[in-house]
Protein backbone atom coordinates (compact mmCIF):
# COMPACT_ATOMS: atom_id res chain seq x y z
CA UNK A 1 0.00 0.00 0.00
CA UNK A 2 2.93 2.24 0.91
CA UNK A 3 4.30 1.38 -2.22
CA UNK A 4 1.36 2.24 -4.46
CA UNK A 5 0.92 5.04 -2.93
CA UNK A 6 4.65 6.98 -2.89
CA UNK A 7 4.27 7.31 -6.72
CA UNK A 8 0.94 8.94 -6.99
CA UNK A 9 2.41 11.59 -3.97
CA UNK A 10 5.38 12.06 -5.83
CA UNK A 11 3.28 12.75 -8.64
CA UNK A 12 0.84 15.45 -6.97
CA UNK A 13 3.72 16.88 -5.55
CA UNK A 14 5.28 17.38 -9.36
CA UNK A 15 2.22 18.42 -10.32
CA UNK A 16 1.65 20.80 -7.76
CA UNK A 17 5.12 22.38 -8.24
CA UNK A 18 4.67 22.40 -11.99
CA UNK A 19 1.09 24.39 -11.37
CA UNK A 20 2.94 26.56 -8.80
CA UNK A 21 5.33 27.32 -11.16
CA UNK A 22 3.25 28.27 -13.79
CA UNK A 23 1.40 30.76 -11.76
CA UNK A 24 4.92 32.65 -10.57
CA UNK A 25 5.52 32.67 -14.53
CA UNK A 26 1.80 33.89 -15.22
CA UNK A 27 1.89 36.59 -12.40
CA UNK A 28 5.76 38.02 -13.46
CA UNK A 29 4.21 38.23 -17.30
CA UNK A 30 1.04 40.14 -15.94
CA UNK A 31 3.06 42.15 -13.32
CA UNK A 32 5.69 42.50 -16.71
CA UNK A 33 3.22 44.12 -18.78
CA UNK A 34 1.64 46.28 -16.04
CA UNK A 35 5.18 47.64 -14.41
CA UNK A 36 6.69 50.21 -17.34
CA UNK A 37 9.69 48.73 -19.58
CA UNK A 38 13.03 50.72 -18.50
CA UNK A 39 13.89 51.22 -22.22
CA UNK A 40 11.06 52.83 -23.49
CA UNK A 41 12.11 56.17 -23.99
CA UNK A 42 13.91 57.89 -27.35
CA UNK A 43 14.33 61.27 -27.48
CA UNK A 44 17.25 63.38 -29.98
CA UNK A 45 18.31 66.49 -30.97
CA UNK A 46 17.18 68.40 -34.43
CA UNK A 47 21.15 69.58 -33.74
CA UNK A 48 23.58 68.24 -30.87
CA UNK A 49 26.07 71.76 -32.04
CA UNK A 50 25.11 75.14 -31.89
CA UNK A 51 27.34 77.05 -33.97
CA UNK A 52 28.08 80.98 -32.82
CA UNK A 53 28.53 83.17 -35.97
CA UNK A 54 28.94 86.65 -36.62
CA UNK A 55 24.99 86.91 -36.84
CA UNK A 56 24.22 84.51 -33.80
CA UNK A 57 20.84 86.34 -32.41
CA UNK A 58 19.78 83.17 -29.82
CA UNK A 59 18.75 80.21 -31.52
CA UNK A 60 16.27 77.20 -31.36
CA UNK A 61 16.44 73.80 -31.02
CA UNK A 62 14.09 70.68 -32.04
CA UNK A 63 13.67 67.66 -29.09
CA UNK A 64 11.55 65.07 -30.09
CA UNK A 65 11.12 61.76 -29.00
CA UNK A 66 9.06 58.53 -28.44
CA UNK A 67 7.99 56.66 -25.26
CA UNK A 68 6.12 53.15 -25.69
CA UNK A 69 3.42 54.11 -23.09
CA UNK A 70 1.44 57.98 -22.66
CA UNK A 71 3.06 59.84 -19.30
CA UNK A 72 4.51 62.99 -18.67
CA UNK A 73 8.15 64.50 -20.18
CA UNK A 74 9.91 66.90 -18.20
CA UNK A 75 13.06 68.49 -20.47
CA UNK A 76 16.11 70.53 -18.49
CA UNK A 77 18.69 72.06 -20.60
CA UNK A 78 21.48 72.91 -18.53
CA UNK A 79 24.99 75.27 -19.35
CA UNK A 80 28.30 74.34 -18.25
CA UNK A 81 28.75 75.35 -14.44
CA UNK A 82 31.10 77.59 -13.09
CA UNK A 83 32.07 79.74 -9.83
CA UNK A 84 30.14 82.60 -9.61
CA UNK A 85 31.19 85.94 -6.99
CA UNK A 86 28.00 87.92 -6.03
CA UNK A 87 27.63 90.96 -4.12
CA UNK A 88 24.81 92.42 -1.45
CA UNK A 89 24.51 95.81 -1.64
CA UNK A 90 23.31 97.89 1.84
CA UNK A 91 23.10 101.29 2.84
CA UNK A 92 25.81 103.08 3.97
CA UNK A 93 24.79 106.68 5.01
CA UNK A 94 22.46 107.14 2.45
CA UNK A 95 25.13 105.74 -0.06
CA UNK A 96 24.36 102.00 -1.71
CA UNK A 97 27.92 100.18 -1.17
CA UNK A 98 28.51 96.35 -1.40
CA UNK A 99 28.90 95.54 1.86
CA UNK A 100 29.42 91.24 1.71
CA UNK A 101 30.13 89.39 -1.39
CA UNK A 102 30.04 85.45 -1.33
CA UNK A 103 31.37 82.88 -4.50
CA UNK A 104 29.00 80.20 -5.17
CA UNK A 105 30.09 77.30 -6.66
CA UNK A 106 28.78 75.44 -9.68
CA UNK A 107 26.09 77.67 -11.23
CA UNK A 108 24.87 76.37 -14.41
CA UNK A 109 25.23 79.05 -17.13
CA UNK A 110 22.15 78.44 -18.26
CA UNK A 111 19.30 76.68 -17.03
CA UNK A 112 15.67 75.91 -18.78
CA UNK A 113 12.67 73.35 -17.87
CA UNK A 114 10.30 72.11 -20.05
CA UNK A 115 7.20 70.22 -19.56
CA UNK A 116 3.94 68.25 -21.01
CA UNK A 117 2.09 69.56 -17.97
CA UNK A 118 2.79 72.25 -14.71
CA UNK A 119 5.60 70.92 -12.91
CA UNK A 120 3.36 70.54 -9.47
CA UNK A 121 1.19 68.29 -11.51
CA UNK A 122 3.39 65.93 -12.95
CA UNK A 123 5.55 65.15 -10.39
CA UNK A 124 5.91 65.45 -6.53
CA UNK A 125 8.21 68.01 -4.73
CA UNK A 126 10.72 65.48 -3.63
CA UNK A 127 10.96 64.20 -6.94
CA UNK A 128 11.40 67.36 -8.40
CA UNK A 129 14.34 68.06 -5.42
CA UNK A 130 15.97 64.70 -6.34
CA UNK A 131 16.13 65.34 -10.13
CA UNK A 132 16.08 69.55 -9.35
CA UNK A 133 13.20 69.91 -11.96
CA UNK A 134 13.16 74.07 -11.22
CA UNK A 135 15.43 76.37 -10.13
CA UNK A 136 14.20 77.01 -6.82
CA UNK A 137 15.88 72.97 -6.41
CA UNK A 138 19.68 73.95 -7.68
CA UNK A 139 21.87 73.16 -5.31
CA UNK A 140 23.78 76.71 -5.48
CA UNK A 141 23.17 78.51 -2.14
CA UNK A 142 26.28 79.61 -0.58
CA UNK A 143 27.44 76.89 1.72
CA UNK A 144 26.55 76.58 5.19
CA UNK A 145 29.44 76.94 7.11
CA UNK A 146 29.46 80.81 5.76
CA UNK A 147 25.89 81.73 5.46
CA UNK A 148 22.79 80.28 8.22
CA UNK A 149 20.27 78.73 5.93
CA UNK A 150 18.11 81.60 6.09
CA UNK A 151 20.73 83.78 4.55
CA UNK A 152 21.78 81.20 2.38
CA UNK A 153 18.18 81.07 0.62
CA UNK A 154 18.64 84.79 0.26
CA UNK A 155 21.82 84.83 -1.44
CA UNK A 156 20.09 81.96 -3.83
CA UNK A 157 17.45 84.32 -4.97
CA UNK A 158 19.25 86.98 -5.20
CA UNK A 159 21.07 85.03 -7.93
CA UNK A 160 18.35 83.02 -9.37
CA UNK A 161 16.90 87.02 -9.99
CA UNK A 162 19.66 88.05 -11.44
CA UNK A 163 20.46 84.80 -13.99
CA UNK A 164 16.27 85.63 -14.62
CA UNK A 165 17.12 89.21 -15.84
CA UNK A 166 19.85 88.42 -18.50
CA UNK A 167 18.11 85.96 -19.78
CA UNK A 168 20.01 82.58 -18.66
CA UNK A 169 17.33 81.15 -16.80
CA UNK A 170 13.87 81.70 -18.40
CA UNK A 171 10.98 82.47 -16.18
CA UNK A 172 8.26 80.37 -17.79
CA UNK A 173 8.60 76.20 -17.64
CA UNK A 174 8.73 75.51 -21.93
CA UNK A 175 5.90 73.47 -23.45
CA UNK A 176 6.42 69.91 -24.45
CA UNK A 177 3.65 68.98 -27.12
CA UNK A 178 2.74 65.56 -27.06
CA UNK A 179 1.31 64.37 -31.10
CA UNK A 180 -1.29 61.38 -29.79
CA UNK A 181 0.05 59.54 -26.96
CA UNK A 182 3.71 58.62 -27.63
CA UNK A 183 5.56 61.11 -29.58
CA UNK A 184 6.53 64.23 -28.05
CA UNK A 185 7.85 67.59 -29.41
CA UNK A 186 9.37 70.65 -27.75
CA UNK A 187 11.14 73.80 -28.79
CA UNK A 188 14.53 75.07 -26.82
CA UNK A 189 14.76 78.33 -26.87
CA UNK A 190 18.49 79.86 -26.25
CA UNK A 191 19.57 83.47 -25.73
CA UNK A 192 22.06 85.31 -27.59
CA UNK A 193 23.61 86.20 -24.38
CA UNK A 194 24.45 82.23 -23.51
CA UNK A 195 28.04 80.87 -22.39
CA UNK A 196 29.91 78.83 -24.61
CA UNK A 197 30.50 75.00 -23.56
CA UNK A 198 29.33 71.54 -23.46
CA UNK A 199 25.14 71.80 -22.39
CA UNK A 200 23.73 68.51 -20.91
CA UNK A 201 20.02 67.95 -21.88
CA UNK A 202 17.79 65.53 -19.71
CA UNK A 203 14.50 63.84 -20.64
CA UNK A 204 12.35 62.01 -17.61
CA UNK A 205 9.45 60.39 -18.37
CA UNK A 206 6.87 60.13 -15.88
CA UNK A 207 4.29 57.99 -15.12
CA UNK A 208 1.93 58.44 -11.69
CA UNK A 209 4.46 60.62 -10.56
CA UNK A 210 7.63 57.73 -10.66
CA UNK A 211 10.08 58.96 -12.80
CA UNK A 212 10.26 55.82 -14.99
CA UNK A 213 12.69 56.28 -17.91
CA UNK A 214 15.52 58.96 -18.46
CA UNK A 215 18.17 60.14 -21.49
CA UNK A 216 20.41 63.11 -21.14
CA UNK A 217 22.00 63.87 -24.52
CA UNK A 218 24.54 66.40 -24.94
CA UNK A 219 24.50 70.09 -26.79
CA UNK A 220 27.85 72.01 -27.90
CA UNK A 221 27.27 75.64 -28.09
CA UNK A 222 30.45 76.87 -29.91
CA UNK A 223 31.55 79.60 -31.47
CA UNK A 224 32.95 79.13 -35.26
CA UNK A 225 34.71 80.49 -38.14
CA UNK A 226 36.11 84.51 -37.51
CA UNK A 227 34.71 84.77 -33.90
CA UNK A 228 36.73 81.52 -33.03
CA UNK A 229 39.71 82.77 -34.54
CA UNK A 230 39.33 86.09 -32.81
CA UNK A 231 38.73 84.96 -29.52
CA UNK A 232 41.62 82.43 -29.81
CA UNK A 233 43.76 84.82 -31.39
CA UNK A 234 42.82 87.34 -28.15
CA UNK A 235 43.61 83.98 -25.91
CA UNK A 236 46.73 82.69 -27.26
CA UNK A 237 49.00 86.03 -28.74
CA UNK A 238 47.55 88.54 -26.35
CA UNK A 239 50.39 90.79 -26.86
CA UNK A 240 49.83 90.53 -30.51
CA UNK A 241 46.65 90.78 -30.60
CA UNK A 242 46.31 94.29 -28.61
CA UNK A 243 49.12 96.18 -31.03
CA UNK A 244 46.66 94.78 -33.38
CA UNK A 245 44.17 96.95 -32.18
CA UNK A 246 45.86 99.57 -31.56
CA UNK A 247 47.17 99.89 -35.48
CA UNK A 248 43.57 99.08 -37.00
CA UNK A 249 42.50 102.15 -34.45
CA UNK A 250 44.96 104.50 -35.65
CA UNK A 251 44.62 103.32 -39.59
CA UNK A 252 40.64 103.60 -39.07
CA UNK A 253 41.50 107.21 -37.54
CA UNK A 254 43.72 108.35 -40.45
CA UNK A 255 41.27 107.09 -42.77
CA UNK A 256 38.52 108.95 -41.33
CA UNK A 257 40.51 112.11 -41.57
CA UNK A 258 41.92 111.68 -45.34
CA UNK A 259 38.04 111.22 -46.29
CA UNK A 260 36.83 114.21 -44.49
CA UNK A 261 39.71 116.40 -46.05
CA UNK A 262 39.17 115.55 -49.57
CA UNK A 263 34.80 115.85 -48.81
CA UNK B 1 21.24 93.77 -37.90
CA UNK B 2 22.62 91.55 -34.71
CA UNK B 3 25.85 90.97 -34.58
CA UNK B 4 27.60 88.30 -32.28
CA UNK B 5 31.09 89.64 -30.15
CA UNK B 6 33.39 87.31 -30.11
CA UNK B 7 35.17 88.67 -26.80
CA UNK B 8 31.90 90.39 -25.07
CA UNK B 9 30.25 87.02 -25.97
CA UNK B 10 26.83 88.66 -26.32
CA UNK B 11 24.80 89.65 -29.52
CA UNK B 12 24.13 93.75 -30.05
CA UNK B 13 23.08 95.33 -33.11
CA UNK B 14 25.33 97.34 -34.95
CA UNK B 15 23.32 100.49 -35.94
CA UNK B 16 22.90 100.88 -32.56
CA UNK B 17 26.99 100.24 -31.60
CA UNK B 18 27.11 103.07 -35.24
CA UNK B 19 24.99 105.96 -33.72
CA UNK B 20 26.98 105.10 -30.25
CA UNK B 21 30.43 105.97 -31.51
CA UNK B 22 28.74 108.73 -33.87
CA UNK B 23 27.71 110.48 -30.24
CA UNK B 24 30.28 109.86 -28.74
CA UNK B 25 32.92 111.19 -31.14
CA UNK B 26 30.83 113.98 -32.05
CA UNK B 27 32.00 115.48 -28.61
CA UNK B 28 35.02 113.93 -28.40
CA UNK B 29 35.80 116.35 -31.67
CA UNK B 30 33.60 119.11 -30.36
CA UNK B 31 35.40 119.21 -26.53
CA UNK B 32 38.51 117.96 -27.01
CA UNK B 33 37.51 115.25 -24.49
CA UNK B 34 38.23 110.97 -24.81
CA UNK B 35 34.86 110.44 -24.56
CA UNK B 36 35.43 107.50 -22.11
CA UNK B 37 33.19 108.98 -19.17
CA UNK B 38 30.22 109.04 -21.41
CA UNK B 39 31.10 105.79 -23.70
CA UNK B 40 31.85 103.14 -20.68
CA UNK B 41 28.30 103.90 -18.94
CA UNK B 42 26.44 103.56 -22.13
CA UNK B 43 28.23 100.01 -23.57
CA UNK B 44 27.73 98.64 -19.45
CA UNK B 45 23.72 99.63 -20.41
CA UNK B 46 23.16 97.92 -23.14
CA UNK B 47 24.85 94.62 -21.72
CA UNK B 48 28.29 94.79 -22.33
CA UNK B 49 30.16 93.26 -19.98
CA UNK B 50 32.05 96.04 -17.65
CA UNK B 51 35.52 94.85 -17.92
CA UNK B 52 35.25 95.03 -21.62
CA UNK B 53 33.19 98.01 -21.88
CA UNK B 54 36.05 100.06 -20.04
CA UNK B 55 39.02 98.13 -22.25
CA UNK B 56 37.46 98.08 -25.77
CA UNK B 57 36.32 101.48 -25.50
CA UNK B 58 40.35 102.80 -24.77
CA UNK B 59 40.64 101.14 -28.27
CA UNK B 60 37.69 103.31 -29.77
CA UNK B 61 39.77 106.20 -28.11
CA UNK B 62 42.62 105.66 -29.76
CA UNK B 63 40.60 106.37 -33.35
CA UNK B 64 38.51 109.37 -32.65
CA UNK B 65 41.79 111.14 -30.57
CA UNK B 66 43.92 110.44 -34.16
CA UNK B 67 40.93 111.55 -36.04
CA UNK B 68 40.72 114.73 -34.19
CA UNK B 69 44.53 115.33 -33.90
CA UNK B 70 44.90 115.40 -37.41
CA UNK B 71 41.65 117.75 -38.08
CA UNK B 72 43.27 119.97 -35.41
CA UNK B 73 46.79 120.11 -36.74
CA UNK B 74 45.91 121.14 -39.76
CA UNK B 75 44.31 124.45 -38.34
CA UNK B 76 47.87 124.63 -35.97
CA UNK B 77 46.13 124.01 -32.93
CA UNK B 78 48.31 121.10 -31.03
CA UNK B 79 51.49 121.72 -29.02
CA UNK B 80 53.32 118.70 -29.25
CA UNK B 81 55.86 119.88 -27.21
CA UNK B 82 53.44 120.80 -24.36
CA UNK B 83 52.12 117.88 -24.97
CA UNK B 84 55.35 115.64 -24.72
CA UNK B 85 55.52 116.77 -21.03
CA UNK B 86 52.16 116.31 -20.17
CA UNK B 87 52.59 112.87 -21.64
CA UNK B 88 55.69 112.09 -19.57
CA UNK B 89 53.90 112.76 -16.68
CA UNK B 90 50.78 110.76 -17.01
CA UNK B 91 52.90 107.73 -17.77
CA UNK B 92 54.48 107.89 -14.30
CA UNK B 93 51.25 108.66 -13.06
CA UNK B 94 49.48 106.06 -14.66
CA UNK B 95 51.67 103.74 -13.27
CA UNK B 96 51.49 104.48 -9.84
CA UNK B 97 47.22 104.36 -10.03
CA UNK B 98 47.47 101.17 -11.57
CA UNK B 99 49.05 99.99 -8.59
CA UNK B 100 46.52 102.18 -6.14
CA UNK B 101 43.86 100.28 -8.01
CA UNK B 102 45.01 96.84 -7.23
CA UNK B 103 45.05 98.37 -3.74
CA UNK B 104 41.51 99.55 -4.01
CA UNK B 105 40.32 96.08 -5.45
CA UNK B 106 42.06 93.64 -2.90
CA UNK B 107 40.29 96.17 -0.01
CA UNK B 108 36.34 95.22 -1.72
CA UNK B 109 35.68 98.77 -2.60
CA UNK B 110 36.67 99.81 -5.64
CA UNK B 111 32.83 100.52 -7.32
CA UNK B 112 32.72 103.07 -4.14
CA UNK B 113 35.93 104.59 -5.38
CA UNK B 114 35.22 104.77 -8.59
CA UNK B 115 31.72 106.53 -8.48
CA UNK B 116 32.69 109.05 -5.73
CA UNK B 117 35.88 110.23 -7.42
CA UNK B 118 33.64 110.50 -10.99
CA UNK B 119 31.06 112.47 -8.71
CA UNK B 120 33.73 114.59 -6.47
CA UNK B 121 36.14 115.45 -10.12
CA UNK B 122 32.83 115.68 -12.68
CA UNK B 123 31.37 117.90 -10.21
CA UNK B 124 33.62 120.29 -8.86
CA UNK B 125 35.16 120.63 -12.45
CA UNK B 126 31.87 120.99 -14.40
CA UNK B 127 30.10 123.53 -11.95
CA UNK B 128 33.36 125.34 -12.32
CA UNK B 129 32.91 125.47 -16.43
CA UNK B 130 29.68 126.60 -16.81
CA UNK B 131 30.23 129.46 -13.97
CA UNK B 132 33.24 130.49 -15.66
CA UNK B 133 32.05 130.32 -19.08
CA UNK B 134 29.14 132.06 -18.39
CA UNK B 135 30.32 134.49 -16.47
CA UNK B 136 32.80 135.41 -19.69
CA UNK B 137 30.16 135.65 -21.90
CA UNK B 138 28.48 138.07 -19.85
CA UNK B 139 31.46 140.08 -19.74
CA UNK B 140 32.03 139.93 -23.72
CA UNK B 141 28.11 141.29 -24.12
CA UNK B 142 29.06 144.16 -21.54
CA UNK B 143 32.18 144.73 -24.20
CA UNK B 144 34.29 145.11 -20.73
CA UNK B 145 38.55 144.92 -21.55
CA UNK B 146 39.53 141.79 -22.52
CA UNK B 147 40.69 139.55 -19.88
CA UNK B 148 44.46 138.69 -19.65
CA UNK B 149 45.74 135.59 -20.88
CA UNK B 150 46.35 134.14 -17.62
CA UNK B 151 46.89 134.81 -13.98
CA UNK B 152 50.44 134.68 -12.77
CA UNK B 153 50.60 133.26 -9.49
CA UNK B 154 52.92 131.36 -7.33
CA UNK B 155 52.85 128.11 -9.86
CA UNK B 156 55.35 130.91 -12.30
CA UNK B 157 58.20 131.57 -9.48
CA UNK B 158 59.24 127.31 -10.05
CA UNK B 159 62.12 126.47 -11.98
CA UNK B 160 62.96 124.45 -14.85
CA UNK B 161 61.33 128.12 -17.37
CA UNK B 162 60.38 126.38 -20.30
CA UNK B 163 58.89 128.66 -23.19
CA UNK B 164 56.00 127.04 -25.08
CA UNK B 165 56.05 128.62 -28.40
CA UNK B 166 52.47 127.33 -29.39
CA UNK B 167 50.40 128.31 -26.52
CA UNK B 168 52.03 131.41 -25.77
CA UNK B 169 53.41 130.10 -22.18
CA UNK B 170 56.60 130.67 -20.50
CA UNK B 171 56.06 128.33 -17.23
CA UNK B 172 58.21 125.96 -15.19
CA UNK B 173 57.77 122.28 -17.10
CA UNK B 174 57.05 121.05 -13.86
CA UNK B 175 54.12 122.31 -13.70
CA UNK B 176 52.24 120.47 -17.13
CA UNK B 177 54.69 117.55 -15.25
CA UNK B 178 52.38 117.64 -12.61
CA UNK B 179 48.96 117.60 -14.16
CA UNK B 180 50.12 114.57 -16.14
CA UNK B 181 50.83 113.11 -13.02
CA UNK B 182 47.85 113.60 -11.59
CA UNK B 183 45.68 113.19 -14.82
CA UNK B 184 47.55 109.59 -15.30
CA UNK B 185 46.88 108.31 -11.65
CA UNK B 186 42.74 109.71 -11.28
CA UNK B 187 42.65 107.75 -15.37
CA UNK B 188 43.88 104.49 -14.27
CA UNK B 189 41.50 104.45 -11.13
CA UNK B 190 38.66 105.65 -13.21
CA UNK B 191 39.28 103.48 -16.47
CA UNK B 192 39.18 106.73 -18.73
CA UNK B 193 41.28 108.62 -20.80
CA UNK B 194 41.51 111.36 -18.55
CA UNK B 195 40.51 114.04 -20.90
CA UNK B 196 37.41 116.06 -19.38
CA UNK B 197 40.14 116.42 -15.87
CA UNK B 198 42.81 117.55 -18.85
CA UNK B 199 41.18 120.04 -20.47
CA UNK B 200 40.02 122.19 -17.71
CA UNK B 201 43.27 121.45 -15.92
CA UNK B 202 44.89 122.84 -19.10
CA UNK B 203 43.08 125.75 -19.60
CA UNK B 204 42.68 127.03 -15.73
CA UNK B 205 46.28 126.10 -14.58
CA UNK B 206 48.29 126.39 -17.33
CA UNK B 207 46.40 129.30 -19.08
CA UNK B 208 46.41 127.90 -22.44
CA UNK B 209 44.08 129.04 -25.32
CA UNK B 210 41.41 126.44 -25.29
CA UNK B 211 41.67 125.54 -28.93
CA UNK B 212 45.01 124.90 -28.40
CA UNK B 213 43.90 122.59 -24.97
CA UNK B 214 41.88 121.03 -27.60
CA UNK B 215 44.25 119.34 -29.60
CA UNK B 216 47.23 119.30 -27.27
CA UNK B 217 44.91 117.09 -24.80
CA UNK B 218 43.58 114.37 -27.58
CA UNK B 219 47.33 114.21 -28.78
CA UNK B 220 48.19 112.71 -25.16
CA UNK B 221 45.13 111.09 -24.95
CA UNK B 222 46.13 108.83 -28.03
CA UNK B 223 49.01 107.58 -25.94
CA UNK B 224 47.18 107.13 -22.90
CA UNK B 225 44.44 104.94 -24.53
CA UNK B 226 46.44 102.89 -26.75
CA UNK B 227 48.56 102.22 -23.28
CA UNK B 228 45.13 101.47 -21.50
CA UNK B 229 44.61 99.55 -24.63
CA UNK B 230 47.56 97.02 -24.67
CA UNK B 231 47.61 96.41 -20.97
CA UNK B 232 43.83 94.97 -21.15
CA UNK B 233 44.63 93.32 -23.87
CA UNK B 234 47.64 91.03 -22.87
CA UNK B 235 46.86 91.24 -19.26
CA UNK B 236 43.04 90.29 -19.21
CA UNK B 237 42.04 89.47 -22.59
CA UNK B 238 39.06 91.53 -22.90
CA UNK B 239 39.36 94.14 -25.70
CA UNK B 240 36.77 93.09 -28.38
CA UNK B 241 38.17 94.14 -31.76
CA UNK B 242 34.57 93.67 -33.28
CA UNK B 243 32.83 95.75 -30.73
CA UNK B 244 36.02 98.46 -30.87
CA UNK B 245 35.46 98.34 -34.65
CA UNK B 246 32.09 99.06 -35.10
CA UNK B 247 32.25 102.18 -32.51
CA UNK B 248 34.95 103.38 -34.07
CA UNK B 249 33.35 103.91 -37.91
CA UNK B 250 31.23 106.09 -36.13
CA UNK B 251 33.23 107.65 -33.26
CA UNK B 252 35.88 108.81 -36.43
CA UNK B 253 32.91 110.56 -38.65
CA UNK B 254 31.69 111.95 -35.59
CA UNK B 255 34.74 113.64 -34.60
CA UNK B 256 35.50 114.94 -37.71
CA UNK B 257 31.82 116.71 -37.62
CA UNK B 258 32.54 118.03 -34.21
CA UNK B 259 35.75 119.32 -34.81
CA UNK B 260 33.93 121.48 -37.73
CA UNK B 261 31.21 122.64 -35.21
CA UNK B 262 33.93 123.19 -32.46
CA UNK B 263 35.99 125.58 -34.41
CA UNK B 264 32.83 127.66 -35.34
CA UNK B 265 32.14 127.88 -31.43
CA UNK B 266 33.87 130.47 -29.28
CA UNK B 267 35.83 128.96 -26.52
CA UNK B 268 33.60 130.08 -23.74
CA UNK B 269 30.69 128.16 -25.59
CA UNK B 270 32.77 124.96 -25.55
CA UNK B 271 33.67 126.03 -22.19
CA UNK B 272 30.19 126.28 -21.30
CA UNK B 273 28.51 123.36 -23.06
CA UNK B 274 31.20 121.00 -21.65
CA UNK B 275 30.84 121.91 -18.12
CA UNK B 276 26.71 121.44 -18.74
CA UNK B 277 27.13 118.24 -20.33
CA UNK B 278 29.92 116.96 -17.36
CA UNK B 279 27.61 118.40 -14.52
CA UNK B 280 25.00 116.45 -16.27
CA UNK B 281 26.41 113.33 -16.04
CA UNK B 282 27.71 114.07 -12.50
CA UNK B 283 24.15 114.40 -11.45
CA UNK B 284 22.96 110.71 -12.53
CA UNK B 285 26.13 109.62 -10.91
CA UNK B 286 25.27 111.06 -7.77
CA UNK B 287 21.48 110.31 -7.81
CA UNK B 288 22.51 106.38 -8.52
CA UNK B 289 24.74 106.48 -5.57
CA UNK B 290 21.37 107.26 -3.65
CA UNK B 291 18.74 105.34 -5.53
CA UNK B 292 17.92 101.86 -4.21
CA UNK B 293 19.27 99.49 -6.60
CA UNK B 294 16.95 96.87 -9.03
CA UNK B 295 18.27 94.16 -6.84
CA UNK B 296 20.63 94.67 -3.29
CA UNK B 297 22.71 91.13 -5.11
CA UNK B 298 24.29 91.50 -8.07
CA UNK B 299 26.69 89.60 -9.75
CA UNK B 300 30.40 90.20 -9.56
CA UNK B 301 32.86 91.20 -12.34
CA UNK B 302 34.87 87.66 -13.01
CA UNK B 303 38.38 88.32 -12.24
Amino acid sequence: MSLRRSPSRTRKVLIGTAALFLIVVLAAGTLYRVLPARAALVADLSDHLIAITTGFSGASVLLFGATEQAGDIVVIVRGPSQPVLMHRKSRVAGVWINTASMTIENVPGFYAVASSRPLEDVASESIRRRHQMGVEYLPIAPPLTKASPNIAEQWKAGLIRNQQRSGLFPRVTGRVNFLGERLFRTRLELPANVPTGTYRVEVFHLREGRVVGAQTTPLSVSKVGLEAEVFDFAQNRSALYGLIAILVALVAGWIGHIVFRKG
Amino acid sequence: MQVYLPIAEISVDALLLLGLGGIIGFLSGLFGVGGGFLMTPMLIFIGIPPVVAVATQANNVIASSVSGVFAHWRRGNVDFKMGWVLLAGGFAGSTVGVGLFSLLRSLGQIDLVINLSYVVFLGTIGALMMVEGTRAMMRRRRKAAPRKLHQHSWLHGLPLKTRFRKSRLYISALVPLAIGFGVGVLSAIMGVGGGFILVPAMIYLLGMPTAMVIGTSLFQIIFVAANVTFLQAAQNQTVDVVLAMLLLVGSVVGAQVGTRIGSRLQGDWLRLLLGILVVAVCSKLFVDLFTPPVDIYTLGVPL
